[in-house]
Parts: C-alpha cells; structure tokens; sequence
C-alpha cells in the first residue's frame, strides 16, 4: 500500500515537472518576461528624466481601457500593425527577412488612394477594387525583389530597403500630382471618396463614440486566420516551410524553391498592402506628403517578433503595439515625454532577441536544484 | 596489421565505479563499470542509444551521474564540468567536429589558451608547439592551412591535437571513423597506437568491430544501458562482438536469391561535369544498371561519385552527355522530374538532404508526394492520410521515437532518421534507387535492416545503383561493382568475383578497363 503512494507521488511530480518543463519551452513565457523588462527599462528612463514611472503608466493604463472610445482607437491603430506583423511573419517562415514591408506599406496605400479618388463606383464594388488594387501593388512591390533575389542573387535585404525609398517617393510624387492632389494647397491628397471607405455604419459609431470605428480590424483577423491556415493546412504552408526550414532537403524533395519564393514572397508583400489599404481606408482617408518613413512596415517587425511569427499571435501583438501607440500618445498629457513607448517597444525587442539566453540560464539552475 | 601493446598493468588510469544516470523515468547507465589501464585503447561497444556516449559524457563532465564513483590515476574525483575533466587531464573529440573554418590550423588548436607575449598572440611559439605535437605523433598536419581547405580527417586530426595542445593523458574519441574513408581510418588507428606508445590512455566509443578489432585492446560493452561484458579483443571474433552488442545472433550476410538482370533502366553516356571550382570532375562517364541487380560504385572520395549522384538526383547540371532513364534522356531535369520518371534515392547526408529535421516524421515522409492524392486535394492537406500513412510506416520499419509520427525527425537518433528516409524511398515504389553510403553512423542492427531493405528492391526487380565508401559494404551487396577513378569507370567486376585488394588497386587509378583517351 505503501508502496503504491509513494509511486503515485512519483509519477505526480513528473506531471508537475512535465508540465514546468513544457511551460520553459514556450515562446509565450519569454515574451511576457521580455514585455516586463521592457517596462522595467522605460520606468528607469522616466524616473531618470524626472518622471513618476508610476503615475505615467497609470496615464497609460487608463488611456487605453478607461473608455470604450479609447479601446477602440487602440484597436484602430492596431488594425495596420497587424498586417504588417503578419506580413514580416510569412515571410520569415520562408527564411526571408521582409524589411520592405514599409515600402509594401506604402503603395498598397497608394493605390487604394488612387482607385479610391479617381473611380467612382457602388459602396461595396468601390471597396473590393480598391483593397484588390492594393494587393495587386503590394504583390507587384515585393514580387520584384523576389526577382532580383531569384535570378540575380541579390540579397533581398538590399532591395527592400531601396524599394522602401522608391515608393516613399514615388507617394511624395504622386500626392502632388493634379488629379490626386487637394484643391487649394495644403501637403496632403484629396480624401477619398465616400464609396471607398470602410467605417462602420453610423448607428454602431453612435454606440461605440467613435467616429473612425472602421471594419479593418475583422480583415486582419480573417488575413491572420487565412495565413494560419495556409502555413498549417495546405500544399503551399508545407512548401513554404519545408524550404524555409531546409532548403537542401526541399530542393532534394522536389519542391521547386523558387517558384515558393515567388509565391511567397508576392503574398507577404500584399498583406503589408494590405495593411495600407485598410489604414487609409478605415482611419486616415487621405495620404500627406511624408516628411519620413511612418515606420508601419518597421513596426510590422517588431510584432512578428512579439508573436513569433505565430500568425494568430500577430492579431494580439499588434493589439499590445496598438494600444502601446495610442496610450503612449497620451504621455504628453502629464508632460512625460512619448519616445518612451519606443524605449519599451525597443527593449522588449531587445530581451526577446536574447530570449535563449534566458532559457538557458533557467533551464540550468533548475538542472542545478534537480542534481542537488 | 601489427599491434603491439602498451599497457601499463599497474596504473588504472580511469575507474568507472556503479554508473548510474537516469534522465527522468529513463535509465541510461544501469550500473556501469569500467577499468582502463594506463596506455590502454578501451573500445566502448554498444548500438545507437545503448548508453555508451552517456556513459562518456559523464566522464568529461558534461553529465553528472547519479549515482556511482569515478577515480582518475587512483584519486577519487567529481568531475562537474568539462572544463575540471581538461584540469585532470581528459580530453574528448567529438563526432561532429567543433572548428572556426575560415581560421587556420594553429588558430583553431589555440583558441581560448593562446600562449602571449604581452598583450600579443605569439602566434610564432603556437605554430612551433602545434608542429612539434603533430610530428610527434606522426599527424602530418599543416598549421597554417585553413580548416575549410583541408579533409575531414585532416580536421579530425586538429581535433585531437587540440585535446592534445590542454594536456590531455586520456583521450576519449567519440564515433571516430563515421566520417573518414579507409585510408584515413588506417591512418588514424597509426596514430591511436603513437599515442599509446607515448603513454596515452584512449577511450574509443565505436560500434564498427572492424576498427575493435585493429585498434583497441580491450572492448567493454554496453546493451541497453546495461553492463553486459568486458572482453580480450584478441580473444574473440566480430561475430561474436557483434552478437553481445545486440543481443541475438547477428546476420552478416545477406540472402540473395540468384536473379537474371533484365532491361536496363538507367543508362549514363559519356557525362561531363565540372565542380563548383570550374575543374572537370566526370570525364566522360558511362554506367549502365539493370532490373534485378545492385551495381556497386567503388571509389576514393572525391573522384567524381558525389558530383554523379548529385546529376542523377537533380542537385547539380551536368555539362554534356547524356542520362537516359526509362528511354528518356533526362540530363539536368530537376529533382521532381527525375522523382517523375522513377528515380528514388537515399542522399548522403541524411540531416542535410534527406530531412526537414523540424518537421514530423509524418511531414517527411511525405516529402515528395505531399501534393498527390491521398495526402491533399486541391491544396489542402489531409492530415488524416498523412498520420495514417506515417502510422504504417513506422510500424512497418520499426522507426522508434517517432511517437507515430507526430515527433519531429531531428528529435530521433541516426538510425531510425535513416529509417524514415528508406520507409520513404522504398514505398515510393520507384524503378531506380540509388542509395549512397546508406550505413554511414549506422550500428550493426540498424545496418542489417538497411541492407536487408536494399537487395529487398533488387529481389522485386528494381534497379539499385549503391555508392558507398564502405568497401565492405559494396562487395557484399553488389551483383556488379564498377569503380571510379578520376572521373571515369576504369574497372568492373562481378559480385562474385570482388577481392579487397584487386579493388584497392583499380581504386587507386589501375582499372581493367582500356583508357579512352
């Protein structure tokens, strides 16, 4: 009988140990500690320049979740990052690194404006042309350094970063052209038509006091499921991971790598567009000129990378960078300075970069206790 | 070959006392002892997971056991760190080789302890140490060649030496030989007996019994983590060591039924090929295999075997000739045609080209056919199929750890990694396998099941094209063996009719073939 307990009380403590050991291996557990220090870092920050840490995260606390009207903003401004994180995040499944997103970004912003001011068509026809036009350009965008990669061996890296200049400006130019262009000055496009925007219905504004509440937010959700379910449940999810994996054994199989590439590569590029197309269409109606990159494909990495890569952790890191962005722009409200949303945005990045070394410090001293 | 020893039966050097390690529920060493004389070459035997690297683990610090005690030189020790088992004198080489390529030999012998004249590496003095070391033991190595210049036994050898350069007395060589070719094994086992006759201890975990049986001494072996035996090497047979590694009484020969080789299926023309460098590799290379019967490529390295292979499996262009498969010319078609056109193969570096080791042994066992029916349809992934195609499978080849497939292929061991690549390879059914050294780092076991799966293809009337660097393995196997030599067959001979040295010779470029230049 004795026996018996004392075989129970073993096999429980290997469940419990299983079940730590299982926990030590999740990504989930070092985002959150790498998130702690990261408001750790940013408190010290405050406190240095003279401010209360505490009373600063309190503003930023009850800037997001005070009101209804403040969520959604977070949600609004979350909407973008979502698909740029999404974006970054297939595309380094496939061992590419998609800093172009930015660029991607921009001319799928681009040409949604441009369908979006210059077609006139029925509501709901007016909205799939332009969010088609975005995907298309964003495809286009990337699809070309793919190119450059395939068949020149230039290093995708180079071109994403020069592409991402090539259409900052080719925005710039073409926002002052004539026909886009607002009437009597100003450095901003016309808005785009009514037909072209993607609000949600006035009744369910009135509701949620929020006048910019818009439908983007659902496209994300269903890209995030979409992308989930290509990665994890079709021919192409098992191509592109195979060759992002082990390109030599995908070569080995069969699988033609460059043609996944391609593929790949040209949809990444038009969920960033995406992501643009929903920005203007949902929130800004409008592009301006750019005095500076706006950062929504930079940030785009910095999800991935709080999700890793994870498509359906994309939707909650950008929810996290979201409302992080629109809280953080309340700082100025009690003079705390904003950049130090980039301070803790920057660290978290930092510590989940280094995040195994935190796995290794931990799995050890627990190895250390279980010798003792 | 001669063997002198050269043990020192009054110095124990290392005792290995009542081994015990469990991780978890698991009981790698079960007990374990062990006693090695000073200038002793003690072979651990034992199959892939038996516990034998574990138990070497333990000795160099990497593992601590839980229970048991270990002396070294007659003084007890706890050895809790590599670094404390190099203080005491222990030095391991592992099987996977730790070098900085782009740095040269000395560089890599000195990293970490770089002898300095003030605040300078006195890379003069290191240069002088490392020849000095390396002529001693009649090593042979360049110190200012670059790691990545130099062969796989020449790097195996800066290994040792850097084990040497800390002053280690007790050498422990883990799975030594699984990358080198014959020569190179014989050129190491002279070095293993310089070592000893200088006074050195050498622990040598191995499952190849040839190598026992030229090297070592004294062979201790290990089954299932248990202790089974420590024997007189002299005093008993491979077979006989094979036999207590595994538990049962073990096939070396395989059964094959006499067959009349039918059509050909594939037949290789005058090929040319140049390597990454731009020098010609294939100088004009003709090979014919026919149903029913092996054809064993015999070679040394880097005459040109591995740029064919690489052609026939769609990894690489040939540059003129043809490749004829089934009637149809198939020079430089991609993987997936030649997969089309009934081409199979087993690659040779498993981890490389064989596996996507992070995917499920499921996934990889779909690698080829994910896109046909039953595994998709119309893009979409049947799971279900797949899970029960690998259940099979498993079940089938008898692939242990892969939890029915669910488990991620890098999470297995060696042999049941190349398990999974022949439970691929042999159910995609193909006309033409070609399978290039299918044994390498494999145990006894998992080799007699590899063999038995290749002349299985043969006896169903497939054509087999074997490349392998084992010659061992070519003569046993083959109905034909053609060897190359520089870019060309200059030699064949039937199966029965191999001979070592008759092989040896038209290896080394003496083929009884007419020379077509």
């Amino acid at each position: 009988m004795k026996h018996k307990n004392n075989q129970n009380n073993e096999t429980t403590q290997n469940i419990v140990k299983n079940s730590t050991n299982n926990l030590l291996q999740q990504n989930a557990l070092y985002t959150i500690i790498a998130i702690f220090f990261g408001f750790v870092v940013g408190g010290i920050f405050l406190w240095s320049a003279g401010f209360s840490p505490f009373e600063a995260y309190m503003k930023l606390f009850s800037s997001v979740f005070s009101r209804p009207k403040y969520l959604i903003w977070s949600v609004i401004y979350a909407t973008p990052l979502i698909f740029t994180g999404l974006s970054v995040a297939f595309s380094y499944k496939m061992g590419v690194f998609n800093i172009g997103a930015e660029g991607q970004f921009v001319v799928g912003s681009l040409a949604a404006l441009c369908v979006g001011i210059l077609v006139d068509l029925p509501p709901l026809l007016h909205v799939t042309l332009c969010i088609l036009a975005a995907f298309a350009a964003g495809m286009i965008w990337s699809f070309l350094v793919a190119v450059l990669r395939v068949r020149f061996g230039i290093n995708e890296v180079l071109s994403f970063i020069m592409f991402n200049w090539i259409a900052f400006y080719l925005s710039n130019y073409i926002v002052n052209t004539e026909s886009i262009h607002k009437a009597g000055g100003g450095e901003a496009s016309k808005d785009i038509r009514e037909s072209a925007r993607i609000l949600l219905p006035q009744s369910v504004q009135n509701i949620l006091k929020n006048d910019k509440a818009n439908y983007g937010i659902f496209l994300a959700i269903i890209a995030a499921v979409a992308i989930w379910f290509i990665l994890t449940k079709t021919t192409l999810g098992y191509r592109v991971l195979a060759v992002g994996l082990n390109p030599h054994a995908a070569r080995y199989g069969g699988i033609n790598s460059n043609r996944t590439m391609y593929i790949a590569m040209s949809l990444s590029g038009a969920l960033a567009a995406l992501g643009g197309a929903v920005q203007l269409m949902g929130n800004s109606m409008r592009i301006s000129q750019f005095a500076g990159q706006e950062g929504y494909g930079f940030q785009g990495i910095t999800v991935a990378l709080i999700a890793s890569s994870h498509p359906i952790g994309c939707i909650f890191a950008g929810l996290f960078y979201g409302a992080m962005k629109y809280g953080g722009s309340k700082l100025n409200l009690i003079d705390a300075p904003t950049e130090v949303i980039d301070i803790i945005m920057g660290t978290i990045v930092l510590f989940i970069a280094i995040s195994h070394v935190f796995r290794y410090l931990i799995t050890k001293r627990l190895q250390k206790k279980e010798g003792k | 070959m001669e063997k002198t020893s050269h043990i020192d039966p009054n110095v124990v050097a290392v005792q290995m006392t009542d081994i015990v390690k469990k991780f978890g529920n698991f009981v790698a060493n079960d007990h374990i002892s062990l006693t090695v004389h000073k200038g002793e070459v003690h072979a651990i035997l034992g199959e892939n997971g038996a516990g034998k690297s574990t138990l070497m683990n333990i000795l160099y610090g990497l593992y601590k056991p839980t229970s048991g005690s270990i002396s070294i030189f007659g003084s007890p020790v706890h050895i809790e760190s590599p670094r404390q088992a190099i203080e005491l004198g222990i030095g391991m080489v592992h099987q996977h080789f730790m070098l900085v390529e782009p740095f040269t030999v000395t560089e890599n012998i000195i990293l970490g302890m770089e002898p300095t004249n003030g605040i300078t590496v006195d890379i003069k003095k290191a240069r002088r140490q490392v020849l000095e070391l390396s002529e001693r033991y009649g090593m042979h190595v360049d110190p200012d060649a670059k790691i990545e210049d130099i062969s796989v036994g020449m790097q195996q050898r800066v290994e040792i030496l850097k084990v040497l350069y800390r002053g280690a007395n007790i050498l422990i060589l883990d799975e030594p030989t699984s990358s080198l070719t014959p020569q190179e094994i014989e050129e190491l086992i002279d070095i293993i007996h310089n070592l000893t006759a200088d006074g050195k201890t050498v622990l040598l975990i191995t499952h190849k019994l040839k190598e026992i049986k030229a090297a070592a001494d004294k062979c201790t072996i290990i089954r299932q983590g248990k202790y089974i035996d420590t024997v007189d090497v002299q005093a008993v047979s491979e077979h006989e060591l094979a036999s207590m590694m595994v538990g049962r009484d073990v096939q070396f020969k395989v059964d094959k039924k006499p067959i009349e080789p039918g059509e050909v299926i594939i037949d290789v023309q005058d090929l040319h090929a140049r390597d990454y460098r731009g020098v010609e590799v294939l100088k004009g290379l003709n090979l014919k295999v026919r149903r029913g019967e092996i054809v064993g490529l015999a070679g040394v390295d880097g005459n040109g075997q591995t740029e064919l292979v690489e052609i026939l499996t769609g990894l690489r262009k040939g540059e003129s000739g043809k490749v004829i498969i089934e009637g149809k010319d198939l020079l430089n078609a991609d993987a997936h045609k030649l997969f089309d056109n009934g081409v199979s193969s087993i690659p040779a570096d498993r981890q490389k080209h064989g596996l996507v080791l992070d995917y499920s042994v499921a996934y990889n066992l779909v690698l080829q056919n994910y896109e046909r029916p039953p595994f998709s349809k119309h893009g979409i992934l049947k799971k279900d199929a797949i899970f029960q195609h690998a259940a099979e499978l498993v079940d089938k080849f008898d692939i242990r750890g892969a939890d029915g497939g669910i488990k991620e292929a890098g999470k297995l061991s060696g042999g049941n990694q190349q398990k999974i690549i022949i439970a691929r390879e042999v159910t995609n059914d193909k006309d033409l396998l070609i399978a290039v050294n299918p044994t390498r780092g494999l145990d006894v076991g998992a080799i007699e099941f590899v063999h038995r799966y290749i002349v299985e293809q043969r006896n169903k009337n497939k054509a087999v094209l074997l490349v392998s660097f084992e010659l061992d393995e070519i003569m046993s196997l083959s109905d034909r063996i053609e060897v190359i030599h520089n870019g060309r067959i200059v030699g064949s001979v039937t199966g029965e009719q191999a001979d070592e040295k008759v092989l040896g010779l038209m290896m080394a470029g003496g083929g009884n073939h007419e020379t077509q230049e």
